[in-house]
């Protein structure tokens, strides 16, 4: 029996690498100090009922940064191991096998399981305040969202202790990742992660179209929503259109690896080409995805710290929704030389050129937003001064793969990795960052420590410069990307080098980022204004944190920066409109489903990637009778009384 | 698992509840039975043999779009919907983005057949 026992442990946990047997440790250790903290503070049903059955946007926003930071670490600690793999030649650091592992989770943790749900969390904390509304459209659908992501990503990192991580690249392709090449489990933990938090991603993009169309406060138009608020309108629709492709792609590898079917095997009349046009159908729209509201709230912090409208408000507009419709011509790009021939090379090349002109549109924008600005540099704007010519110089390398016969050079070598971590660095993660530190005092009530955030910044930009710009040059020099190991007579080792020391100052930066939220935490600076910037759009006409309900009265919107202009009025001595009373606000109540109902989707994937269907049926099951249990809860929501509104109001006067 | 807006009021105030017509015994009636004729021609016409080659696949794909409209107008009540007629603008675009996916797969795909 106990040899038994140790048999199925063996293969069942990830054995042999000290590296993982020290995350086991860290792992164990870190589960029993959260056990034994909650236990102790007996927070418990605080955590369940606070925070676990919420439905509220602000903490589920709340909750996807948190998890997203997590998951930045764990993606960041990838990518360092990487360049210390690769800082010297003939390194054995890692041995390749473990390095093939961990490039794969650290592109899949950075895209879907870091850059996402930062972005979910930014939408859920920013868009309905901008917007003057009290919750999104389906807060129940919105909570079930965040619970699949969370529950997807644990399945996802799971993989890392027990069974074995997924190592065929971020996108998986077949034959590599087919049942043939990769036997173990990995793969079906990437396939079922994926799917699950993927269900997560499409409903938040319904929701957030729904919300953005529906919501809105009386009397503000289309054509009166924040940028930012437009931005994350035309990255729904991206999601809304492109999730279904890979869900449908990865149900296809799935079904090849599960029941033997032949949709990317050459044998049985498949074709793996298939596979890599499907996915980057998904892949190419999704990175408009994740960097689109990154423009959104450089739109925001641009104008806020200029002191100045935005500029071209409708050709921003315009460059956004292009965008998103366009992000969908392009996705040939990824694969010129797969050997389509010249006419669909042109083409795909030519589409992958014309996006570029509603992105240039926008840097001009925000250029021509602080000309004659009154223009300050605190950190959102910091970031976004590091962001423009990062950008820039990403997108110019991006045109330049973008001509199919130079890309037969540039295809899969340095050149390449270095331009999309420069756009997805430069462009997403200091986005996140500016919009991150820019709501940080709406969302907490309190501001983040200047100075510190200041050698954060300072860390993450140079390191960013120093890590990447050396890659360009490797790449023409031939490296490519996914080696393990070179060797002295390549002459790459210097730039490697520099390259570690640059990925190793953004790990300082990180952690910078980490003591200047603790420090903050500890000296707390209250914002007690609601608005410490000086903002123009509606979230800043409220309380910090925003109360429960967020406007006690609905706003009544006459036009662009809506809260700018009411400021002007009251600077000018205008009476302000009269408030409309008080009236009982309606709320959605809490619920347990949605976590409850994501455990079993989780239980379902994880008994599907060790085809164990003692576990997968009774999570089905369990899913299945979450569906009917809400279906027949007509108990969803209540209202918080005049009286209740009132107090709140007054207790954040007070602090006022 | 949408939320229960209809009969007890929705989340905040900005938007109107008003019922709107869901269609009736005759039009669910209608619409069921043309979706099964549209399911069994293309059955038939297979299982039978009927036709073959590109006749097969005209009436196979026929009545899938036909398919396609009868479940829009008779299930989804693409034709009630008030202004602004947001289910129509998202379908348009669904369907421009769908053909440029199916049509654009099938153009790359030409050139990269196996043997």
């Amino acid at each position: 029996m106990l040899d038994r026992i140790k048999e199925f442990a063996s293969t069942f946990f990830v054995t042999g690498d000290p590296l993982i047997y020290g995350a086991d440790v860290a792992i164990v250790m870190t589960i029993i100090a959260v056990v034994s903290v909650l236990t102790y503070f007996k927070r418990w049903k605080w955590l369940w009922s606070e925070w676990i059955t919420t439905v509220d946007h602000k903490r589920i926003g709340i909750m996807y940064v948190i998890a997203s930071l997590l998951m930045l670490f764990r993606g960041g600690v990838d990518a360092l191991l990487m360049r210390t793999q690769l800082a010297m030649p003939n390194n054995d650091f890692l041995t390749p096998e473990h390095y093939n592992a961990i490039f794969t989770t650290h592109g899949v943790i950075m895209i879907l399981f870091m850059a996402m749900p930062l972005m979910f969390g930014l939408f859920n904390l920013v868009v309905p305040l901008q917007i003057g509304a009290r919750d999104v459209a389906f807060p129940f659908l919105n909570s079930l969202s965040f619970w699949l992501f969370f529950w997807g990503a644990m399945l996802f990192n799971m993989s890392f202790v027990i069974g074995g991580s997924p190592d065929a690249g971020w996108l998986s392709y077949p034959p590599l990742s087919g049942k043939a090449f990769s036997p173990g489990v990995g793969q079906d933990f990437y396939i079922w992660g994926i799917q699950i938090s993927g269900i997560g991603s499409l409903m938040t993009g319904i929701n957030f179209v729904v919300t953005i169309l529906k919501m809105r406060a009386p009397g503000m138009k289309l054509m009166k929503m924040p940028m930012f608020t437009w931005s994350v309108l035309s990255s729904s629709l991206t999601i809304l259109l492109a999730f279904p492709i890979l869900t449908v792609t990865l149900a296809l590898l799935f079904i090849d690896r599960y029941f033997g079917a032949h949709f990317f095997t050459l044998d049985g009349g498949g074709n793996p080409m298939m596979y890599i046009n499907l996915i980057w159908m998904w892949g190419h729209p999704e990175v408009y995805i994740v960097v689109l509201p990154a423009f959104g709230i450089f739109s925001e912090v641009v104008a806020t710290f200029s002191r100045k409208k935005l500029f071209g408000y409708k050709s921003m507009v315009f460059a956004l929704m292009s965008i998103a419709v366009f992000s969908f011509t392009t996705w040939a790009h990824h694969f010129f030389t797969m050997g389509s021939g010249a006419d669909v090379n042109a083409f795909f090349a030519v589409t992958t050129m014309i996006i570029a002109i509603p992105t240039g549109v926008k840097v001009f924008n925000w250029l021509f937003t602080m000309y004659r600005g009154r223009i300050t540099f605190p950190t959102p704007m910091l970031w976004t001064m590091g962001f423009i010519p990062c950008f820039v110089v990403g997108g110019m390398t991006g045109v330049l793969l973008s001509v199919a016969p130079a890309d037969f050079q540039f295809h899969n070598s340095y050149f390449l990795i270095a331009h999309f971590h420069q756009v997805l660095i430069g462009g997403v993660a200091f986005g996140y960052f500016a919009g991150l530190y820019y709501w940080w005092p709406k969302v907490f009530g309190f501001k983040l420590h200047e100075k510190i955030g200041k050698w954060a910044f300072w860390f993450w930009n140079i390191g960013f410069y120093v890590c990447f710009m050396p890659q360009y040059a490797l790449g023409l020099m031939g490296m490519t990307r996914r080696v393990s190991t070179y060797g002295w007579d390549t002459g790459w080792w210097e730039l490697n080098l520099v390259s570690t020391v640059g990925g190793f100052l953004m790990g300082i930066g990180f952690l910078f980022q980490v003591w200047q939220i603790l420090h903050s935490i500890k000296f707390m600076e209250r914002d007690t204004t609601g608005d410490p910037w000086g903002g123009r759009t509606l979230e800043w006409s409220i309380p910090s944190p925003a109360p429960h309900y967020n406007f006690a009265t609905l706003p009544v919107v006459t036009g662009k920066d809506p809260w700018w202009e009411e400021k002007l009025r009251r600077e000018r001595g205008e009476a302000p409109a009269p408030k409309p009373p008080l009236e009982p606000i309606h709320m959605p109540k809490n619920s347990g489903i949605p976590f409850i109902m994501s455990f079993c989707w989780f239980l379902a994937g994880f008994g599907l990637v060790f085809n164990w269907l003692w576990i997968a049926i009774p999570g089905f099951v369990g899913v299945a009778a979450c569906m009917l249990a809400h279906s027949f809860n007509y108990n969803t929501d209540y209202y918080i009384p005049v009286d209740e509104i009132e107090r709140t109001e007054a207790a954040a006067r007070r602090a006022v | 698992m949408a939320q229960h807006t209809a009969g007890h009021g929705g989340h905040g105030d900005g938007h109107g509840h008003e019922q709107e017509s869901h269609g009736s015994l005759k039009s669910y009636v209608a619409g069921f039975v043309l979706s099964l004729i549209l399911t069994a021609i293309p059955l038939f016409v297979v299982l039978n043999e009927w036709l073959e080659g590109t006749a097969a696949h005209v009436v196979l794909l026929g009545s899938a779009v036909l398919q396609f409209i009868v479940q829009l107008v008779f299930f989804m009540h693409l034709r009630e919907e008030k202004k602004p007629r947001y289910n129509l603008m998202v379908l348009l675009l669904g369907i421009a983005i769908l053909v440029t996916i199916v049509g654009g797969s099938i153009w790359i795909m030409t050139y990269n057949k196996v043997g």
